[in-house]
């Protein structure tokens, strides 16, 4: 079976006082190749969890996780991940960054360089190889980034809020950029956010994930990112459904903050 | 009545003695204390003063002409903005200026030609005494006083001994800055019945009391002799503090003879081959043990008890143990500075290592690094800055330690030649020992600290 499957996961996390949050219960997805996937929810629904445990950093306490017909246990390079900030090697600059996974693996140094050489040209840093990170500003350290994930040409690149900490103008480029490189790899991405409008932008799928216990509530499926590709982002906003779609998942989203809010304070 | 029947007291002290201070030995030390305050409260205000008084010359001709240009000139808010507050290095030179200064004032320099504090009184001068016999006859006799220098070894003149009468002349020669005693006996008291000295240059005197003639003070002590002091001026000792050019001259002579037969330089060097082999034993060892106990747990439970018990001991504190385990030898004194130097390299790796952020090591395993490959590649790397900061605390501790361990026992190094001079009373070779210690010591900071900023220019920006 190709594809990533999500069957039965559920997540229990032991507190110290003796009691347990349900940080995921019972998830089930199908995720198809080349499929791009937006997961959004409230915090504290268990979607930086899900997407730990897709990675192999954490092991569910019920069900499993299949890639392509193999069960993931561990982190693995097939399954590439982009964080949020901080997650690149300050002490290695670009290039070194960037090539850093098939290194690891042992590949001769003259594919490495052809490689990093091809994704500087996709992310748009060509002229900055031998930059340092430290030397480099928030939106640039993310496309090196994306590049250092796709340079281990991973079967499926996870991404945990990789826009969050970019300014608006920023976030918006590398949104353009995210939806170019799912077009021209067709790789399977599978997106954390918080942002309805990047959920709404950079998915084919939005899953809107509940709180207590993590849950799957609502799927939508999107042309927007289809509509995205190559084109101006601001247009794709300006189409009526869109507005529609995130007025009815911001009203989803604000039901189940003031739910839990209400249960709080009972 | 009220103790005895609590029968705690009683018993505690079978389990420890501990004399409690009496209130004597309290309010001493207390007074000391003040006492220090008062005195430490004069010398910073005569600093300060003169802070002001460079601050004023440096306002009027200094300030007003080049104007400071530049992002910082331009902010209004500079009271508390630390950013904006940069060291003023014309203070810094005047305040070194105004060290050797006050260095000068107090020894009496020659460099500071006409500006003097009162020198001791050197050379001849006299005075009078008049003395009464058991007939109520009185005489006069003269007493020439001969001051001279520690150096000086001055032949004395004879008195002109003309006795016309009971009281005699006496020539007596005295050191700067000390007394003189002059027996009676020797100015007639042996050979005259109830000899009494009365007057000094015609003034009255009483046993236990002093007269000034002018260069000197005269003290009459209850047995009837005379405590010659010549006056002693408001400037310190040689013994004490030699001036700054004597101390020049002995570093020259120091450079090109040494002391006890070792050279100056071959002292520095002995200290500093001992630190950087102490130093280096302890890195090799430290490191990869907090990189044990930041990776592992059973590592970090196996060692925690003793790191953190020989953390807080001062490897000071080590040295009579290490003395009577290695005696005083090499052994010893590298064994000391790779116990002061391993476990601040030991915390440091192991902070290090919890230093690392944790999505680093994520993506390091998603890009498919293993195990061995993410520490050498990730984690070595990324506590680097914690080992730099580790190393430079060590560094500085293990130069104040081999000091230290070299004035208790060693052949060669910085301290041994401190401490040896010190028994002579060559007080110029010891402070010329702690400008060196010193001036090496901010040597190996700044070294450090450049090496740090070309090994690791990430530091602080990650």
């Amino acid at each position: 079976m190709s594809g990533l499957n999500i069957n039965d996961v559920s997540m229990t996390f032991e507190l110290p006082n003796g009691g347990s949050v349900e940080a995921l219960k019972n998830i089930n997805l199908s995720v198809q190749k080349g499929e791009l996937v937006s997961v959004l929810g409230p915090s504290g629904c268990g979607k930086t969890t899900l997407l730990n445990i897709l990675a192999g950093f954490l092991a569910p306490t019920d069900g499993i996780i299949e890639l392509n017909g193999e069960i993931v246990k561990k982190p693995s390079s097939e399954r590439g991940m982009v964080f949020q900030q901080g997650a690149l090697f300050e002490w290695m600059n670009v290039s070194k960054n960037i090539g850093f996974g098939p290194k690891m693996k042992g590949t001769p140094q003259v594919e490495i360089d052809a490689k990093v050489a091809e994704l500087l040209d996709i992310v748009g840093l060509q002229d900055f190889a031998d930059k340092m990170i430290y030397e480099m500003s928030g939106g640039m350290q993310q496309r090196v980034a994306l590049a250092r994930c796709l340079a281990n040409d991973p079967d499926v690149i996870l991404m945990d809020e990789p826009l969050g900490a970019l300014d608006a103008l920023t976030r918006e480029k590398m949104q353009s950029l995210v939806l170019d490189i799912w077009k021209k790899t067709g790789k399977t991405i599978i997106l954390i956010t918080h942002s309805v409008e990047e959920a709404l932008l950079l998915g084919e799928r939005l899953i809107v994930m509940a709180p207590r216990p993590g849950r799957i509530h609502k799927e939508y499926k999107l042309p927007f990112a289809e509509l995205g590709v190559g084109a101006d982002l601001r247009e794709v906003k300006r189409h009526k459904k869109f507005g529609t779609t995130r007025d009815e998942i911001l009203n989803m989203i604000w039901n189940m903050e003031e739910e839990i809010m209400g249960r709080a304070e009972s | 009545m009220i103790f005895s029947i609590t029968p705690r007291p009683a018993s505690l002290s079978e389990f420890f003695w501990f004399n409690a201070p009496d209130g004597g030995e309290v309010a001493s030390l207390l007074s000391t204390t003040l006492w220090m305050v008062l005195g430490i409260f004069v010398i910073f205000t005569i600093y300060m003063v003169f802070s002001a008084f460079s601050w004023a010359i440096h306002k009027l001709f200094i300030d007003g002409r080049n104007k400071a240009n530049g992002y910082t000139s331009l902010k209004t808010v500079t009271f508390g903005d630390e950013s904006a507050v940069e060291a003023n290095r014309f203070a810094s030179v005047a305040s070194v200026v105004a060290i050797f200064f006050f260095w000068g004032l107090a020894t009496g320099s020659s460099l500071l030609g006409p500006i003097q504090l009162p020198a001791p009184f050197l050379g001849k001068t006299s005075f009078e005494y008049t003395a009464i016999n058991s007939y109520g006859e009185t005489d006069k006799g003269t007493v020439n006083l001969l001051v001279h220098t520690f150096d000086d070894k001055p032949v004395l003149e004879k008195a002109n001994n003309i006795a016309t009468g009971f009281a005699r002349d006496s020539a007596i020669k005295v050191r700067e800055r000390r007394t003189a005693l002059l027996s009676a006996k020797k100015i007639g008291a042996k050979e005259t019945d109830g000899f009494k000295i009365i007057e000094i240059n015609g003034i009255a005197i009483e046993p236990n009391q002093i007269v000034n003639f002018g260069n000197g003070e005269v003290l009459l002590t209850a047995k009837g002799s005379m405590q010659i002091r010549p006056y002693d001026g408001m400037t310190m000792e040689a013994l004490y503090l030699p001036a700054p050019e004597d101390v020049w001259k002995s570093f020259l002579r120091l450079n090109k003879e040494g002391y006890t037969n070792v050279g100056l330089w071959e002292n520095v060097f002995w200290s500093l081959i001992r630190v950087v082999l102490g130093f280096t034993l302890g890195c090799l060892f430290g490191i990869p043990l907090g990189f044990a106990m930041g990776l592992s747990n059973w590592f970090r439970g196996w060692f925690d008890p003793i790191v953190e018990f020989m953390r807080p001991v001062p490897p000071l504190a080590l040295i009579p143990l290490i003395i009577i385990w290695f005696g005083i030898g090499e052994q010893g004194k590298i064994s000391l500075l790779f116990l002061a130097a391993l476990w601040i390299m030991t915390i440091a790796a192991r902070a290090g290592v919890s230093g690392v952020n944790i999505s680093k090591v994520h993506a390091a395993y998603s890009l498919g690094a293993s195990k061995r490959q993410l520490l050498m590649k990730v984690i070595l790397p990324n506590s680097l800055p914690e080992i730099f900061t580790g190393a430079r605390v060590a560094m500085g501790v293990c130069w104040g330690t081999v000091v230290a361990a070299e004035l208790v026992a060693a052949e060669k190094g910085a301290g041994k030649m401190i401490i040896a001079a010190s028994k002579f009373q060559l007080t110029d070779i010891v402070i010329i020992g702690i400008i060196i210690i010193g001036i090496i010591g901010f040597a190996i900071e700044v070294l450090m600290r450049k090496a740090e900023n070309r090994l690791i220019p990430w530091k602080g920006r990650g």
